[in-house]
């Protein structure tokens, strides 16, 4: 039981799984940010990365850890789980995975916490790392920008996998075992990603029947919890860094186990300066300072940040509160952020319609009715990055400068048929029934014709010139 | 298609993987497996202090976006040992497109010891873990099957970081932490940044029979002592 475990390693041990579990939220919340993470090797150890990984602290992200921690540990039957999800910009939501980090009662007594333990904890995140990129989720966080932004939460206790949907798959990272238990961490994620299966993008006809909903109560009550995946630097919020932040000095003993204790990890407050305000080097100047613009999106449209109870509030006037009744200080960048929502709303009506073409996706239609029919389909979803996932975002259509009624939208109803023309009756099926002879037959005709207007066409060319 | 293997001989580990792709995609799916791989096998550079005591350097990271394969995968942060590893596949594309053969090889990666030996023995390098990819090169007709192999190269390649990373986390043996005379017995210290295991990575080329018939064995490691 414990009692074998020396007070020191409890220590410890203690500490590892508390700096495992904030290195794995950040790990996992930075591979959701929609881009690309680098991170610098130092042959000298700086003292503050723990488990010998370049891995930069988001200290937003650190908070939210805590706060859900609020000073527990993952152990036996409380598990620290990161969910994340996916937000339309029209609102709608769908939980996307839930990473979990568990501890069972298996025990491993005879192994080194201060050495084994401590690196394989190490290997787990490397791990995590790469499997980070391998989930449906990552591919889909890159993507993130205008239509769609992730969303991440961080919550302990009971793992919660409903909202994952039918058919969900599970992906174990690794395990290490460890005197009080077996850490375990492992990834549930959504197989089906189809959003709101009841509303069909009708081909023909207005579209009717979607409900814009802006107002009524989220079925998701847990949805206040949602934190964008996108990094702000709330400047002087966090202050960077805080006061019992404890640094890893990792000096480890070639020695015999009696002498291992000699060299301790020590933890000691650092210097100001040595925790940096990271953010994903990747990421590009901020049109706003207060939030990260994704690059290639659109021109630096701000993110949409996590208020899901009031989607499109900001259409409205109305500044929304904030969720989880956060500090004071917290709640002034927010405004800050949801003005600036005003301003994207409003841009966005219009900025839908020119991602139209490549965003709404009629359902499979029937057979194509002639070969380039089909043909054109098939460019139009690999030009869109050959996504299959594109398909679930059902995009509410409106068109700029239209009237906000429901029926009849006359532009709407012009625009999907301008999406979708019907055949050029000179490419339909029926000219390939024209047999090749009488192609061939018709030619001297044509030729003849073309052969006395031939100064005419001399003529037009000469205008053109 | 994709059959993965797993044995141990005498201790060693091997691994086998398979992978069938495009022409274009050999160096990115071999890059991306092999960095896997090394990002768990390589540690911070050891500084070794006295009494016997030793810290470790940090291990950076980053995000490698595949060009042909819709995949991105996550190596160590060290040009050296990405310049080391992209040579290595260099090469055994080239043998690989040069041997006329239906494009099948394999690709191998092994980790060692260096076991010293009294003279006039020379050193013996013991293998610990040996993983084997095998790659089966596939010509497609048109873009349309391209954008789809694109696709399921990255799912495939997705899969195989899933089996890796299920090898690497059964916490096998490894070897065990060197003091300062032995450290080059077990790690390869030649990087600045970086201190991956002693490795070396060889390929065979398949011919059309399913033989091996060329047996070039490029030797990429430092330090290999011979008498």
């Amino acid at each position: 039981m414990d009692s074998d475990l020396s007070s020191q390693d409890r220590k410890d041990l203690d500490k590892f799984i508390k700096f495992f579990a904030l290195k794995a939220v950040q790990v996992i919340v930075q591979a959701r940010l929609g881009e690309k993470i680098s991170t610098c090797s130092s042959s000298s150890p700086t003292g503050s990365d723990w488990f010998n990984l370049a891995i930069k602290d988001i200290p937003e992200v650190t908070h939210e850890a805590k706060k859900a921690l609020a000073g527990q540990l993952p152990g036996i039957g409380r598990s620290m789980c990161v969910e994340i999800s996916l937000k339309t910009s029209e609102g709608d939501s769908m939980e996307l995975e839930t990473w979990c980090l568990e501890m069972n009662e298996k025990c491993d007594k005879d192994i080194k916490v201060s050495y084994t333990v401590y690196n394989r904890l190490s290997l787990l995140l490397k791990s995590l790392l790469a499997i980070t990129r391998v989930t449906p989720a990552y591919k889909l966080s890159r993507k993130q920008g205008h239509d769609y932004v992730i969303l991440y939460r961080i919550y302990f206790g009971d793992v919660q996998l409903t909202g994952l949907g039918e058919g969900f798959q599970s992906v174990r990272v690794g395990v290490v075992g460890t005197p009080i238990g077996t850490i375990t961490l492992s990834c549930a994620y959504r197989t089906n990603l189809a959003l709101m299966s009841s509303r069909q993008f009708e081909r023909t006809g207005p579209i009717m029947g979607i409900i814009i909903d802006h107002f009524v109560e989220r079925p998701f009550t847990n949805m206040a919890h949602m934190h964008p995946c996108s990094y702000r630097y709330e400047g002087g919020t966090y202050a960077g860094i805080e006061d019992s932040q404890e640094v890893c000095t990792t000096s480890f003993s070639t020695s015999p186990p009696s002498q291992l204790y000699s060299s301790r990890l020590s933890y000691q407050t650092p210097a100001l300066g040595t925790v940096d305000l990271c953010h994903p080097t990747a990421c590009t100047a901020a049109a706003h300072p207060h939030q990260m613009v994704v690059p290639g999106k659109e021109g630096g449209v701000p993110q949409v940040p996590a208020q899901p109870n009031h989607g499109t509030a900001a259409e409205h006037g109305r500044v929304p509160s904030c969720p989880n009744g956060q500090s004071d200080s917290n709640f002034e960048v927010k405004t800050v952020f949801c003005d600036a929502l005003e301003t994207t709303f409003t841009r966005k009506v219009g900025a839908f319609v020119n991602k139209a073409t490549t965003q709404v996706h009629p359902p499979p239609s029937p057979a194509p009715s002639s070969p380039l029919q089909g043909s054109l389909h098939s460019n139009s979803s690999s030009h869109s990055g050959g996504q299959p996932q594109d398909d679930f975002v059902m995009v509410d259509f409106k068109p700029a400068f239209s009237k906000d009624d429901l029926l009849p939208m006359d532009l709407g109803t012009f625009y999907k048929e301008f999406q979708n023309p019907p055949q050029l009756a000179s490419l339909s099926i029926d000219v390939s029934a024209q047999s090749m002879a009488e192609d061939l037959d018709s030619l001297p005709e044509k030729l003849a014709i073309y052969e006395k207007n031939i100064d005419e066409f001399d003529a037009f060319v000469d205008t053109l010139q | 298609m994709c059959v993965d293997i797993s044995y141990t001989i005498m201790n060693c580990r091997s691994e086998v993987l398979e992978v069938s792709v495009e022409g274009r995609q050999v160096d990115e799916a071999m890059l991306a497996v092999l960095h896997t791989i090394l990002l768990h096998r390589s540690t911070g550079k050891f500084h070794y202090k006295k009494e016997g005591t030793y810290s470790i350097g940090t291990v950076g990271t980053q995000d490698v976006d595949c060009d042909f394969i819709d995949f991105t995968f996550v190596r160590v942060s060290s040009d050296e040992l990405d310049r080391v590893i992209r040579k290595a596949v260099a090469e055994f594309k080239d043998a690989l497109g040069n041997s006329g053969s239906d494009g099948m090889g394999q690709i191998s990666l092994e980790f060692y010891q260096k076991k010293k030996s009294r003279w006039p023995f020379s050193d013996e390098c013991i293998p610990w873990e040996v993983w084997s990819i095998k790659v089966n090169v596939v010509n497609l007709a048109n873009e349309q099957e391209r954008q789809i192999c694109r696709e399921k190269v990255g799912e495939k390649l997705g899969e195989k970081v899933i089996n890796i990373v299920e090898v690497i986390n059964r916490h096998d043996y490894l070897p065990k932490m060197p003091t300062q005379s032995e450290v080059d017995n077990v790690f390869d210290t030649s990087l600045k940044d970086v201190q991956p295991y002693l490795y070396k990575i060889t390929y065979q080329i398949t011919d059309s029979l399913g033989t091996s018939v060329s047996t070039t064995m490029r030797r990429l490691i430092k330090d290999t002592l011979a008498l």
